[in-house]
């Protein structure tokens, strides 16, 4: 039995490296998603383009907009002269923000009177306008701390004082590209077993096969296998990529992550052979992979948080087994998570795996005439 | 060219559209699912954030602050007794943030002294640590103030942001998601339905008998484009107008600006399609690099969701080559802001020499020929 | 012949593709030309480049160097003008399967920019010439087979072209289906339309004005069928003997150096000598017939030393279970069907078909393009339930069988079904291993397969690369490497070129002699002569079961005494399926 299995895995192997398009399917678009992933997406915002229209002559709004000019965030594009110069410049997108400064800035400040700093900004990404206005704010701070201690405005009666665990330079790439170790672990396994029924419905091989002496256990274990060996490489050499090139820390337990992935590529070969059993031709099979990956990939927490969901679409969640794998991966790389502080995580995944290897094997056995 | 052939194609792709179930997920299903996974499920405008908070000595000026933050509609704070149990519910992922009051809180304020608030947040979300973070800043503040004015002292900080929001006041990550995933489906009918269609016909071998006949290449080219681009068009506009009733994005701009610049972007995607199908002529491959070179980048490289200005330079210039790019810039702009013309025509110019560029070499390509 | 009398000229034409790194000489140095009102034959091995070449007229293709003129104008400069003149049908007609039989042809109609009151009138004349006219609203795709090829040529037909083109019309449709395409083609040619089509059936060819033989890229001859085998006179005989089977007397001709060719027949053992007469054994009698085409065919293009090596070395298999070939002195019932049945929803594919097959013989089912063959095929296989009856394939039902019962069986479907990017080793090594084949014994397997097939200078090529020859010598090969004491090949000479099916029923004969029991569907009818037993399917119901002999006798009346083989299927079926229309 495990010399049948053993050809079947090797026929699986050989059916995929052989072919120069199915080569390239594994190698080519996960490279250009690591790349692209790694470095296009990203929440932090550097270089910030900003225009003053500043009818103050003093100096605190020199110092002020020195302040903005050292920042990195930060990037000066245009010096205003009126306020109808500020709409066209916005509207156009030349500068996401205007810093307006009124003529009495530098007076007030001296007089120990409150002054304000006009922000105007671009809303159309809410995200970005949240984000650059907590720059802004952080910019000011520093400026209305040193400006209170030198001017004796006296101090504040309280500060806050802000650190961030696992992640203290807030690094938005720290977040994104473990996450991309599940998102493509994902894309792969289900891509090599979501088609691999369908590909020898078409070619009449399956026919071929339930004719042998294989069991269908066999020749479902013989399909699940290559998907498991496949994205269990692609996540390591992935996970080395992110800890070698994209310097993400790697500080938790390593068996604790391959524990993990290990559930979660049970899971996601339970499903691709799930859609695989359902699909008549490659073509619906490739269509069945994209209707679940959008929805498994956007509402797993890869990009935008799952608390920001609606209560409803949140347990809708609970069934996606990349939601737990992310919190897996992230725990693991950035919070040196080890087995124990992730059974929360195990246990469901494990559950799922389950349900869809159980569910796959059903629908193989009821779906083959 | 003839009218009567053209026709003949264009009424018969109408009919396998209507009959390939395959067709109607990618045109009709997919767009809807994606609009209400979009408008409903992605956000990232964080509320109720769930926040630990602990109190060492609970004193008036404590409560004071904690209840500025059980007011804020960002937070949901919840009261844990010890900081070791906060940072264990931190570790845990029950909490994103702990807000801790020491013990010597009070007595640092009313001695006039500047007391610290111990703010430690999960920073492996860095977007969602910084929003949060900006959340309290913004709690504190208010924090001051009120302290201030209850004093009748007056207040401490010499700058005061006064910060105007334009387009979108009230930041609704909705309203900015919705109207950039148009480009998204409008990318899936015109270059991935297109590609797959086109390949098809290959792979069935009525591309064969379909060149044997009188046809000439600009109708076969002619008789796919126009379908799609109708199918196109009618899947922006179910988009637009789920967008503005059911999402309530705001179109403040002109419906019909927003239709020709539509009509633009289309060409060029479905241009891109044709292309693909020409390279490749069979479906699988020809989904594979529609994927790849098309959906993927609408989705990433657009600034739909990430914004292009913060991506490293060389990636910035790769977006130049993306037409989505253009096409989100525009409807950000027509949905929120309004016909601003200097972006409207630019972006437009941009995607109508892309549609060129594609659509010629695809004709230049074409051959009524098999090899 | 000048140019401007000939529908299709081909000067000098060379054609070659890139294969990898390789380019391949599809087509050397052809030429030829068609007489206007004819119907000419194309015909060669597989790969020989007859596709190429219709396509090349169709203007589908542009030679490397040469001319092709069509109807006196160069395709080049006038290509698009002469597509209106010219029918084309593709190997794999390319109907629109979404579509229904009426919008298909509407569809054509409008391409070909026929104006619609005389479309219409046209396409009433062509649905009736294609009896197509009561399927009108149903969609190509869940048309049969034969079916799609008439309404790929009624589309074809749509502005009644001066030259058509059809590339192998008659593949995989049964001889009912063929019957009437060929008498469309040869109304057309009384019209004055030139007809140029490939073929891989003799008796088509024979039906020709022409007949061009291509090998291998090149133009063997261009002559008419008596032409052709007009050289071969005194070299064909009728051989029958009294005492032996017709399968035994084959294989002893076949075994004699002077004999080149032997063939089963429904009179008896057609010969083909090497060099005129040979001496005829004990009991034999040696009739002289007339050469016909296959005969050329066999003599132009057989390799004389292959054909050597296959005599030195008779088709030998191993029997099952490594025992010594014995026939059974009483037969013993190796398949036992009784009164089985399938129903798809409310559509019966099989009613009540009931036959024993006893071990050692060649069985076969034949019918219609959906008559049940494939479904009852399946059913046996174990790889569809039955709805009603019973059904034991040595002893058990495959259905709920245990490994190694399964074990017992080899399949060849319909379509060869191989793993196309694995190499023919591949293919080989991992059959052998699903079918739990260890070391020594799946190492000699192997090597048996490749040597007894001829498989070695193929071993590491791709299957999708193969021709469809070879395929199916892969495909058999890889059914018998546990060597099974039971054989089910569905339409395993479907496509195939006649010498590859020459060679493919040579092996079948063997093996069945060895003891090995064989079910198999064909279209071919002249094969069906080389079973021992036949049942005829029509419409899921068994119309007749038998020897060749007494299938034939059925058919038997005052009118046709000797009917042939096609005769009788033709005769059958149409009279059972008038008989369910009056029913109905």
């Amino acid at each position: 039995m495990l010399a049948r299995i053993w050809a079947l895995v090797i026929k699986e192997f050989l059916a995929i490296l052989r072919d120069k398009k199915s080569r390239l399917v594994l190698i080519g678009p996960p490279l250009i998603q690591l790349l692209v992933f790694g470095y296009a997406a990203t929440f932090d915002l550097n270089h910030i383009p900003y225009a003053v229209y500043n009818q103050d002559t003093g100096s605190a709004s020199r110092e002020l907009l020195g302040d903005f000019q050292g920042s990195h965030a930060f990037r000066q594009v245009a010096v205003l002269h009126s306020t109808g110069q500020i709409a066209p410049l916005i509207e156009q997108g030349k500068a996401l923000l205007v810093l307006q400064i009124g003529p009495n800035f530098t007076a007030d400040l001296l007089r120990h009177q409150q002054a304000p700093l006009q922000v105007i900004i671009d809303g159309r990404n809410s995200n970005t306008a949240t984000l650059a206005l907590n720059y802004v704010n952080s910019v000011l701070l520093s400026f209305d701390n040193r400006w209170a201690a030198a001017q004796q405005w006296g101090r504040p009666p309280a500060q806050l004082v802000v650190r961030a665990w696992f992640n203290p330079n807030l690094l938005s790439r720290w977040f994104i590209v473990p996450g991309i170790v599940a998102l493509l672990t994902l894309v792969v396994t289900l891509l090599v077993t979501g088609l691999s029924v369908a590909r020898e419905r078409e070619q009449g091989t399956f026919d071929q096969l339930l004719v042998t002496p294989l069991t269908p256990g066999e020749i479902l274990l013989g399909k699940a296998l290559p998907g498991i060996i496949i994205g269990a490489l692609e996540a390591a050499f992935i996970s080395l990529v992110a800890v070698f090139w994209f310097q993400v820390p790697l500080l938790g337990s390593i068996p604790a992550l391959a524990l993990g992935l290990l559930l979660f590529l049970l899971a996601a070969v339970g499903i691709g052979l799930m859609i695989s059993s359902l699909s008549l031709t490659q073509q619906q099979g490739l269509l069945g992979v994209f209707l679940f990956l959008v929805p498994a990939i956007i509402l797993s927490g890869f990009a935008t948080p799952i608390a920001n969901m609606p209560p409803l679409v949140q347990d809708l969640t609970y069934l996606n087994p990349m939601r737990y794998f992310l919190v897996i991966v992230r725990g693991v790389f950035l919070e040196g998570d080890n087995i124990s502080l992730l059974w929360n995580q195990y246990w469901p995944l494990a559950l799922i795996a389950l349900a869809s290897m159980a569910a796959a094997s059903w629908l193989f056995r009821h779906r083959m005439h | 060219m003839s009218l009567q052939r053209l026709r003949a194609l264009i009424h018969k792709e109408f009919l396998q559209i209507l009959r390939d179930p395959s067709a109607i997920a990618i045109a009709f299903l997919m767009p809807m699912f994606l609009l209400f996974l979009f408008g409903y499920g992605v956000s990232l405008d964080a509320r109720h954030v769930p926040v630990a908070v602990v109190v060492d000595h609970p004193t008036p000026q404590t409560s004071a602050f904690v209840g500025g933050l059980q007011e804020s509609p960002y937070f949901r704070p919840q009261r844990y007794d010890s900081i070791q149990r906060a940072q264990h519910a931190l570790l845990d992922r029950q909490v994103s943030a702990i807000l801790w009051l020491r013990g010597d809180f009070s007595r640092q304020v009313l001695q006039g002294n500047t007391a610290s608030i111990g703010v430690l947040v999960n920073g492996v979300d860095a977007n969602d640590a910084r929003i949060v973070e900006g959340y309290l800043q913004g709690v504190w503040q208010n924090w001051l103030q009120q302290t201030a004015a209850d004093a009748g002292k007056p207040l401490l900080v010499p700058v005061r942001v006064e910060s105007r929001i334009w387009f979108n006041p009230a930041l609704r990550s909705r309203d900015y998601l919705v109207p950039g995933l148009i480009a998204v489906i409008m990318t899936l009918t015109g270059a991935l339905l297109t590609a797959l269609v086109v390949a098809r016909e290959w792979e069935r071998g009525s591309m064969e008998a379909l060149m044997a006949s009188p046809v000439t290449m600009a109708e076969i080219l002619l008789g796919k484009l126009i379908p799609y681009f109708l199918l196109g068009m009618g899947g922006m506009l179910l988009s637009v107008a789920l967008a503005v009733w059911l999402f309530a994005v705001p179109l403040v701009g002109s419906f019909w600006v927003l239709l020709l610049c539509s009509s633009l972007f289309l060409l060029a995607a479905l241009g891109m399609g044709l292309l693909i199908s020409s390279v490749a002529r069979n479906q699988f491959v020809a989904g594979q690099i529609a994927i790849i070179v098309t959906f993927l980048p609408a989705f990433i490289l657009s600034g739909f969701i990430f914004d292009i200005q913060s991506m490293p330079a060389p990636i910035q210039f790769i977006t130049h080559i993306v037409a989505a790019r253009y096409f989100v810039s525009i409807l950000q702009t027509i949905f929120l802001a309004g016909d601003v013309w200097p972006i409207v025509l630019w972006n437009s110019l941009a995607l109508l020499l892309m549609a060129m560029f594609f659509l010629g070499i695809t004709l230049l390509r074409s051959r009524k020929r098999l090899d | 012949m000048a140019a401007a009398d000939t529908p299709l000229l081909f000067r000098a034409v060379s054609k070659s593709f890139a294969r990898g790194s390789q380019r391949v000489q599809a087509l050397d140095q052809i030429d030829l030309g068609l007489v206007p009102g004819t119907i000419t034959a194309l015909v060669g091995p597989d790969g020989a480049g007859k596709t190429t070449l219709l396509r090349l007229a169709a203007g589908l293709l542009r030679p490397d160097g040469g001319v092709v003129t069509v109807l006196g104008a160069d395709l080049g400069s006038q290509g698009h003008s002469l597509q209106q003149e010219i029918g084309y049908m593709p190997q794999r007609f390319g109907l629109y399967e979404d579509l229904t039989v009426q919008e298909n042809l509407d569809l054509y109609a409008n391409l070909q920019e026929i104006r619609p009151e005389d479309a219409s009138t046209r396409q009433q004349d062509l649905l009736k010439l294609t009896a197509l006219g009561p399927f009108r609203t149903r969609r190509a795709g869940a048309l049969s087979g034969g079916m799609k090829q008439k309404l790929g040529l009624a589309c074809a037909l749509l502005r009644a072209p001066r030259l058509l083109l059809l590339d192998e019309p008659t593949v995989g449709v049964d001889p009912i289906a063929r019957r009437e395409l060929w008498q469309i083609v040869q109304g057309l040619r009384d019209k004055g339309v030139t007809i140029f089509l490939s073929t891989a059936y003799f008796d088509e060819a024979e039906r020709c004005d022409e007949i061009i033989l291509l090998h291998q890229g090149k133009l063997l001859k261009k002559d008419t069928p008596k032409a052709l085998s007009a050289p071969l006179q005194g070299r064909c005989y009728l051989v029958t003997d009294e005492f032996r089977s017709k399968r035994q007397l084959r294989e002893a001709l076949q075994a004699r150096p002077e004999v080149q060719d032997a063939r089963i027949l429904a009179e008896g053992v057609r010969v083909l000598c090497r060099s005129g007469a040979a001496a005829a054994a004990e009991g034999e009698r040696w009739q002289a017939v007339e050469p016909a085409f296959a005969d050329a065919f066999v003599d132009l293009l057989s390799d004389p030393q292959e054909n050597e090596a296959y005599h030195a070395e008779p088709p030998n298999q191993t029997p099952a279970d490594g025992r010594p070939a014995s026939r059974a002195e009483t037969p013993e019932t190796v398949v036992d069907v009784h009164d089985l049945g399938k129903f798809f929803g409310s559509f019966a594919a099989v009613k009540g078909t009931s036959f024993q097959v006893q071990k050692g013989q060649i069985f076969g089912l034949l019918g219609a393009n959906g008559a049940g063959k494939t479904t009852t095929f399946r059913m046996l296989c174990g790889l569809l339930p039955a709805s009603s009856g019973s059904l034991r394939v040595a002893g058990v039902d495959m259905r709920r069988a245990s490994s190694q019962a399964r074990a017992r069986i080899g399949y060849v479907s319909q379509k060869f079904s191989l793993y196309g990017n694995l190499s023919c080793a591949q293919n080989l090594a991992f059959f052998s291993a699903a079918y739990g084949l260890r070391s020594s014994r799946r190492r000699q397997r192997i090597d048996w397969a490749q040597q007894e097939f001829q498989l070695h200078d193929y071993a590491n090529v791709n299957v999708d690369e193969l021709p469809l020859g070879i395929k199916q010598r892969l495909a058999l090969a890889c059914a018998l490497l546990h060597s099974p004491p039971i054989l089910f090949l569905d339409e395993p000479t479907s496509g195939v070129d006649p010498l590859a099916r020459r060679e493919f029923w040579q092996r079948i004969t063997g093996l069945a002699e060895a003891g090995v029991t064989v079910l198999i569907t064909t279209h071919f009818m002249e094969e069906a002569e080389y079973c021992d037993r036949l049942i005829l399917m029509s419409l899921g119901e068994v119309l007749a079961q038998g020897s060749p002999e007494e299938i034939r006798s059925q058919a038997r009346d005052a009118e046709h005494p000797s009917p042939s083989m096609e005769d009788a299927f033709i005769r059958l079926i149409e009279a059972h399926e008038s008989q369910i229309r009056r029913a109905s």
